[in-house]
């Protein structure tokens, strides 16, 4: 479903991402792991379109369409969703509106009409269920005055709410106590389907506990430079970064 | 029905006007006729008025409390003004009805700066004792009611505004709410301008809330005719100790309206009140709002928004003048302004030597959504006394682009996503509004405008 060829990013005139290759099938869970600045999070702006990063060179593909000629909200639209690192307090805007007005884009752009108030409801409770959210949170403007882990799990919800193709967590597990990671896992677990994806964004093996990878990736200065099964996540834990970091400075 | 033509052609026996001097000329030359047309309560200062409008003129920048109002172009217009009271054909009780839900008000109309005789069966369900109507005629058959109040907080203020006020307006709207009665209901004023030619209308409201009464007003400013409208309005309110009173002014009005409104608010002990202002659409307004707190333990909070764009100006100015101990106010004011539209705010807040324990907090909040949108604005703190807690803050910026990006994220379209935070931005003005009907249709009509969907004057908000 995304294919990633030779991609090159940069911020304020830096490069970030230094040609990096990435293909993503349905069903697949890919775990993006490494060391500090490597460019982790650099990845999922780029794949959601933040405009302060320019892409300089490389493609993305996403069933076929060009992503990087979408803006962010096509995007979200052909069923990307990013699971923010740092999710955005949005005083004055409730959760209720802000869930039915993005519900309802999506709706718009598979020609559907908008939904019913009544489903709009039951689709809220059920997947406020999934991550075991408070109720009164929905009533809240969105992220204020949220705890760490309520802002998690808010990501999660929302993940829920527009049943992406292509889901992309980004650090979803900084910040989190276990009882909230366990609780955010499960979301994400139940979410699984085989017709869609994930990308884990992680720096430590701890999550991929709960979020069992079929590939983990090492992004080392801007590229991807080991990819295997779930066991290297568990010899990075062990061994660290920096056995690799010096296979690729040594080459 | 008469023609307004011939309504006009009434008016018109006086000469066209232009510039202050032709006012002047107007006032010595038919200052008679206005006397005669007018209660003997109002005509009491009136000379004085005039005199003191001699001397201060109308204001311009060049003056501290008016650097944010220019006003030179809309006095540059010749207006007729209608001193020897010819009525207007213009029913509003049928032209315009009120359907929002749950707005059950009592409903009064000035139109142009006359009272509209009273003619709505709802309102003869007054509480005991509650008088509502034309300040005219309430002057002539209850000057007793009246006489204690009228004038005493606008005669001889040093403002060119307020007393050319005083020089010419001979009619408004008037309320006494007697000792401890609670109006059931929202009381609701619309200032209807009609006139087939470029009009002025000067108007004076008088409302008295006695120890303990309870009132809400809402003020809706609203155009009907396509022709250039200067409406130059002094409102006095007393409210008396324990009584409270809101007053809301929503402002919907075209382009070529000049808007000039001066509120000015007596206090009495542990009274509480609440204003807010709204400008949703309009030309060029000015609001000065001055609140005296003459006793102790005074509840104040007075809030603001404006949305404006094209050539649209707003300037609030306005002064909180806390003269006795134990009091709280605070003010929240917050502007989106678009393209060349021009805002100004000022607080002023007064803070007298023995009014120890005053409280007072004062927000100005603005968005510029372009590079040519203008926001000035000016705290101005004088505190005397020493044991006081103020603060005062304003930002002046543009809408958060990462809160725009997460929106967008979520397939929220830009626009929309503007949308929702222009709205957000607005909406703690709107929950300090004690009507909840008010409440809700104001939210409707503030993202209609957002939209751009309320760019003219399409009948009043309310009352559409």
């Amino acid at each position: 479903m995304l294919e990633i060829k030779n991609l090159h990013a940069n911020i304020n005139g830096k490069e970030i991402l230094k040609g990096l290759n990435l293909v993503v099938r349905p069903g697949e869970i890919h775990a993006i792991m490494g060391p500090n600045g490597a460019g982790k999070s650099t990845l999922a702006s780029v794949l959601t379109g933040n405009q302060a990063f320019e892409v300089t060179h490389g493609e993305v593909t996403f069933y076929g369409k060009n992503l990087l000629e979408l803006n962010p909200e096509d995007r979200s639209r052909e069923g990307i969703f990013l699971s923010f690192q740092y999710p955005v307090e949005i005083p004055g805007v409730s959760m209720v509106n802000f869930m039915r007005a993005a519900v309802n884009e999506h709706r718009k752009y598979k020609n559907l009409e908008p939904i019913s108030a009544t489903d709009f409801l039951r689709m809220m409770r059920e997947k406020k269920e999934l991550v075991e959210m408070d109720n009164k949170l929905a009533n809240r403007s969105v992220n204020e005055g949220f705890s760490g882990g309520e802002k998690k799990r808010n990501e999660i919800f929302q993940m829920a709410m527009l049943d992406p193709r292509l889901s992309i967590l980004d650090e979803t597990d900084s910040g989190l106590d276990i009882d909230a990671l366990r609780i955010v896992a499960n979301g994400v677990n139940k979410l699984k389907r085989p017709d869609n994806a994930s990308i884990v964004i992680t720096h430590y093996q701890r999550l991929l506990d709960y979020i069992i990878p079929d590939f983990v990736h090492v992004l080392y200065d801007g590229r991807i430079v080991k990819s295997g099964g779930k066991e290297l996540a568990l010899d990075l834990e062990i061994r660290g970064y920096d056995w690799i970091k010096q296979e690729v400075d040594s080459k | 029905m008469i023609s307004s033509k011939e309504i006009i052609k009434g008016i018109s026996e006086i000469p066209p006007l232009g510039g202050e001097g032709a006012y002047i000329d107007l006032y010595k030359e038919h200052h008679e006729s206005i006397k005669k047309h007018s209660a003997g309560v109002l005509n009491e200062s009136r000379d004085a008025s005039f005199a003191l409008f001699e001397e201060l003129r109308f204001p311009t920048v060049a003056l501290e409390n008016y650097k944010y109002s220019d006003l030179k172009a809309p006095f540059a217009i010749d207006y007729g003004l209608n001193i020897n009271r010819i009525s207007i054909p213009v029913n509003p009780y049928e032209v315009f009805k009120c359907d929002v839900p749950g707005i059950h008000s009592y409903l009064y109309f000035v139109v142009n700066d006359a009272f509209y005789p009273v003619n709505e069966p709802r309102n003869s369900k007054l509480p005991d004792g509650v008088i509502i109507g034309s300040l005219n005629e309430i002057a002539t058959s209850h000057p007793g009611v009246l006489k204690d109040y009228f004038g005493k907080l606008s005669t001889l203020k040093k403002d060119g505004l307020v007393a050319f006020n005083g020089a010419f307006a001979q009619d408004g709207f008037f309320m006494y709410v007697p000792k401890n009665v609670v109006m059931d209901k929202p009381v609701q004023l619309v200032n209807i301008m009609r006139s087939d030619v470029d009009l002025m209308a000067n108007s004076h409201n008088l409302i008295i809330l006695e120890e303990g009464a309870s009132a809400q007003l809402l003020v809706c400013d609203h155009t009907v005719d396509e022709v250039h409208f200067l409406s130059n309005r002094v409102t006095e309110v007393f409210v008396g100790e324990n009584a409270k009173y809101e007053h809301y002014k929503l402002e919907n009005t075209h382009v070529k309206t000049t808007n000039l409104s001066t509120l000015l608010i007596d206090q009495r002990a542990s009274s509480t009140v609440l204003g807010n202002v709204i400008t949703l659409h309009n030309g060029i307004t000015r609001n000065t709002i001055e609140i005296d707190l003459d006793g102790e333990n005074c509840e104040t909070l007075l809030c603001g928004m404006v949305i404006a764009d094209k050539n649209q100006q707003v300037d609030n100015f306005t002064s909180i003048i806390h003269n006795k101990p134990n009091c709280n106010s605070r003010e929240l004011f917050k502007y989106v302004l678009d393209d060349m539209a021009k805002g100004g705010f000022t607080g002023k807040l007064y803070v007298a030597k023995d009014a120890q324990k005053t409280s007072a907090f004062q927000t100005n909040r603005n968005i510029l959504l372009n590079k040519t949108a203008k926001m000035r604005t000016k705290p101005q703190l004088e505190i005397y006394a020493d044991d006081v807690k103020c603060s005062h803050g304003a930002t002046v910026g543009q809408l958060d682009e990462t809160a725009k990006f997460y929106m967008q994220s979520r397939g929220i379209s830009e626009a929309e996503a503007r949308l929702l935070l222009m709205f957000a931005f607005t909406n703690d003005v709107i929950e300090h509004i004690g009507i909840i009907a008010l409440q809700d249709r104001i939210k409707m009509l503030v993202e209609k405008r957002l939209r751009g969907e309320l760019s003219k004057c399409e009948g009043c908000v309310i009352c559409q």
